[in-house]
């Protein structure tokens, strides 16, 4: 049956999907950028909702929660297949009411009386069907889908408005938004970049011969000199693996001191991130990598514990801009940014 | 002096005479033989009689009392003030005639006589110090004398003036003189960083020595190579070297006939500390260690007998080592114990000898604690480090220092290790110091920084640019995963790789300085500097 083969090549990507994303430890630098995981990630959740059988807009919301629940469970540290999972989530939801004919608008003023007199009655349970549903949110989940192949685009246009010439600019680590940020900006103006090398696993060493490739000067640094040349830094400019709700990151490590090298300095921090890192839940556990061949004692290392976290958290007070591919903005507003991608009800999966 | 006597003949017999001794003396020192003093005064002459054949010729008498005033300076003053008195005049091998040249051999001698005067009665003055101050003899210079608030005329260190080509000129003529190699610089200097020196490790400055070196005594050479190659590294292990080469030296130094022990050693020590300094850049505690010789060489009596001489010295050596390093350290350790208390949780950065030494003696007097060591790319000192707690049987953890924000909730103290404390208060240390210092003050966890009074230095610095030293580059690459990305890195023009290896950590991060005199807060070092002045 046609439905039947539908489904399991269905089921079949999925386990695939997730197989991938086990396999993506989350130390090495990640095999994949984080947009290419939201990239299939949408597209993968396209495919459900094109494929899986479904009545009304409650059934499939409950399939995409379900996946959505296995595909976190794969891999946690990959925050980005969560919040694609929810941006879906709210396609549906917006799609569901705008066929029911209610005022979007109302819907979205979470005004103060509505806040507090909303007792969960009223939304109804998506139990309405409608005809059009599948096809206006597929459509809706293309846009989506287009919106996230321009997001680093987006972002490099901005960087004219943010570079001078002369500067001394930061940076740590690897990251594809940054090097396209400075790439860019690098056509008309001429500026001097560091890279921290982020050790264990030395990402920045990529990222300098890659930007010294576009005639960019580039010096590579110890970790440990961060501080040393931060008094001649003029701007610090990083790219993050995920955007908390108070306007925090989750970045790689190292990054908290860096942050805090450039307050004392008193040297603006500005975070490139594309909307689709902003994440509502975050989890608690650190998330460590296996040390490979740092440490080679072997006589003693039975006796000594070692420690390689790969993310770090930097307090929103540290960060002066966010540039992502809606504008910039200050880490106040995020929480804002926040209740436009995500609906209240999905922050918990 | 048989040659001086000798040459009271015609000015034309003289001249020739002359052009032939100076062939030889070119010859041997192309050979690479120690120049004997006499041989070395000739040259000079030459030179100097080059630079006034090329100006009009002046009078004799002008030229003596310049030649005088250019020979006075004091041994305790570095030699390199003599090149910028001699003339800078490549010695041809045709020396050419001049009527002045038939007065010059007459001249040395009561040259050197005035010569000698003028030294010892510089010397003397500055060995009574405040009280004959205005009273030295007309023709040379004024001392700088150290108790006095008197504006210190501070000559700028070469290692900081590599952008200057004046200054990189004067130098290269000064080891030429002292026949010490000179060594290149390497790879694409970072554009902040162009005063600074950047060596490789491939090319070190014994390459070019000949063997047997006669010029260099052996040990000076062994300990330079292992300078250069980072087989002794660490400020005490460095001074701790050299001072044992020195007593080395002072053991094998036999005084040349009509010379005295307390100047000719002292000029014997220079062209060994230039090629020290060639080798790897001084650290301020090696350069207080040879101040210190250079001061007890200068006060042996010139009646003291050779061996009572030696003898004495080397006691001066081992006294040295002793009180300022070994008895300091346990002063050190005795007061830091104090703060050490049971259940704390200590991070330590990269391998201190005084602060490995510390936690071991406070591991030995029962005190319950677990380190946690901090270790940066691409020295990896921290491994040292970790083996030697872990030796001792103390509970460690290891992390890199991108892991600092990660462990720091745990510690309750951090204690650090100086190579240098400055005189505004900053301490230099280990690249990557002030980071720690940084972070730990953010979580408001003390830091204690660990130092001997010898490593006290009057020099005042506020960035980790200005004065700094420049590893090898190459050290940085690495190869993850199979890939070395930087491998190539000299092939890209606009690619720079910076190994800094100091940086200084401002006064307010650091919470108290334990030092053999005390604890003191950082901002009592010049204190401290002045009360060791005034007793010495």
């Amino acid at each position: 049956m046609p439905g039947a083969d539908k489904e399991t090549d269905l089921s079949e990507r999925i386990e695939s999907f997730l197989s991938e994303l086990k396999r993506c430890g989350s130390g090495a630098g990640s095999l994949r950028g984080s947009a290419e995981t939201a990239r299939e990630t949408t597209a993968l959740l396209r495919r459900i909702t094109a494929q899986a059988r479904w009545s009304n807009a409650g059934d499939l919301m409950e399939i995409i929660r379900k996946e959505g629940r296995r595909m976190t469970a794969a891999q946690p540290s990959v925050t980005t297949v969560g919040n694609m999972v929810r941006r879906v989530l709210k396609i549906i939801r917006e799609e569901y009411a705008r066929s029911r004919g209610s005022t979007e608008e109302a819907d979205q003023q979470e005004s103060l009386h509505k806040l507090l007199t909303s007792g969960g009655s009223s939304e109804d349970n998506f139990r309405q069907h409608f005809a059009h549903l599948k096809a206006n949110v597929i459509e809706a989940i293309n846009e989506l889908l287009t919106e996230l192949e321009g997001t680093t685009d987006n972002i490099s246009m901005q960087a004219l408005e943010h570079i001078h010439s002369n500067e001394v600019i930061m940076t740590i680590g690897r990251s594809r938004t940054v090097e396209a940020f400075l790439k860019d900006a690098a056509r008309k103006r001429k500026f001097h970049v560091m890279v921290a090398e982020c050790a264990p696993f030395c990402q920045g060493h990529e990222m300098a011969t890659s930007l010294s490739k576009e005639d960019i000067e580039t010096t590579v640094i110890p970790d440990a000199a961060i501080f040393a040349v931060m008094s001649r830094v003029n701007k610090v400019i990083i790219g993050t693996q995920t955007v908390l709700a108070n306007g925090g990151l989750r970045a790689v490590n190292g990054t908290h001191t860096l942050a805090l090298a450039a307050k004392h300095h008193s040297t603006p921090l500005i975070v490139c991130a594309p909307m689709f890192k902003l994440s509502p839940q975050v989890s608690d556990t650190p998330v460590q990598s296996h040390l490979h061949d740092l440490v080679k004692l072997t006589s003693i290392l039975s006796k000594v514990n070692a420690h390689c976290p790969v993310f770090d958290y930097v307090p929103p007070e540290l960060i002066t801009l966010f540039i992502s591919n809606i504008g910039g903005n200050a880490p106040s507003y995020i929480y804002r940014l926040m209740s436009e991608l995500y609906h209240p009800e999905d922050h918990e999966l | 002096m048989a040659d001086s006597d000798g040459r009271q003949v015609d000015s034309i017999n003289h001249s020739t005479e002359e052009g032939v001794k100076l062939q030889e003396i070119v010859q041997a020192k192309c050979e690479g033989k120690e120049l004997t003093r006499e041989e070395k005064q000739r040259l000079r002459k030459e030179k100097k009689q080059h630079k006034k054949n090329k100006k009009d010729d002046r009078g004799p008498p002008e030229k003596e009392k310049e030649k005088e005033k250019a020979s006075v300076p004091a041994p305790s003053k570095p030699a390199t003030q003599s090149p910028a008195h001699k003339a800078p005049v490549p010695v041809n091998a045709s020396a050419s005639e001049s009527p002045v040249a038939a007065e010059k051999p007459a001249k040395s001698k009561a040259e050197q006589r005035a010569e000698r005067r003028a030294r010892q009665d510089t010397e003397r003055a500055s060995k009574q110090g405040k009280k004959e101050g205005g009273q030295l003899s007309a023709s040379s210079k004024p001392k700088a004398t150290p108790n006095e608030l008197q504006p210190v005329v501070k000559r700028l260190p070469e290692h900081i003036q590599v952008d200057d080509p004046a200054a990189l000129k004067k130098l290269a003529k000064k080891l030429e003189r002292q026949q010490v190699p000179l060594r290149s610089d390497y790879g694409y200097k970072v554009s902040l960083f162009s005063h600074l020196h950047q060596y490789s490790r491939k090319n070190p400055p014994t390459q070019q020595i000949s063997i047997p070196a006669t010029v260099i005594h052996p040990s000076i050479v062994r300990l330079g190579l292992q300078y250069s190659q980072g087989i002794i590294a660490g400020s005490n292990a460095r001074s701790v070297a050299l001072l044992h080469a020195f007593k080395q030296v002072i053991r094998d130094y036999s005084t040349p006939p009509n010379e005295e022990l307390s100047r000719d050693l002292v000029n014997k020590l220079s062209p060994y500390i230039s090629f020290l300094s060639q080798c790897r850049p001084l650290s301020a505690s090696m350069g207080n260690a040879i101040k210190y010789i250079k001061k007890e060489i200068s006060n042996i009596p010139s009646q003291c007998k050779e061996e009572e001489a030696k003898r004495r010295l080397q006691e001066c050596i081992d006294s040295y080592i002793n009180e300022k390093i070994i008895l300091a350290s346990e002063a050190i350790s005795k007061y830091a114990i104090e703060k050490i208390s049971d259940g704390d949780v200590i991070l330590v950065y990269g391998c201190s000898s005084l602060v490995n030494h510390i936690l071991c003696e406070a591991f030995e007097k029962q005190r319950k604690f677990r380190v946690i060591v901090v270790d940066s790319r691409p020295r990896l000192e921290g491994k040292e480090a970790l083996r030697r707690l872990v030796k001792k049987g103390i509970r460690c953890t290891y992390v890199l220092i991108s892991a600092l924000s990660y462990i720091l909730p745990e510690v309750s103290k951090v204690f650090l290790g100086a190579h240098a404390l400055l005189a505004n208060g900053y301490v230099m240390s280990r690249v990557g110091t002030s980071q720690i210092a940084l972070v730990a003050k953010a979580f408001n966890v003390p830091v204690l920084v660990c130092c001997e009074t010898y490593k006290f230095c009057e020099r005042v610095q506020t960035d980790s640019f200005v004065s700094n030293e420049l590893d090898d580059p190459d050290d940085l690459i690495v190869t993850r995963n199979g890939k070395t990305h930087l491998e190539n890195w000299q092939t890209v023009k606009s690619l720079g790789l910076l190994n800094l290896v100091y940086d200084v950590t401002p006064p307010d991060f650091v919470d108290l300085v334990i030092t053999d005199l005390g604890m003191i807060p950082c901002t009592s070092v010049p204190v401290v500097l002045r009360v060791k002045n005034v007793d010495q």
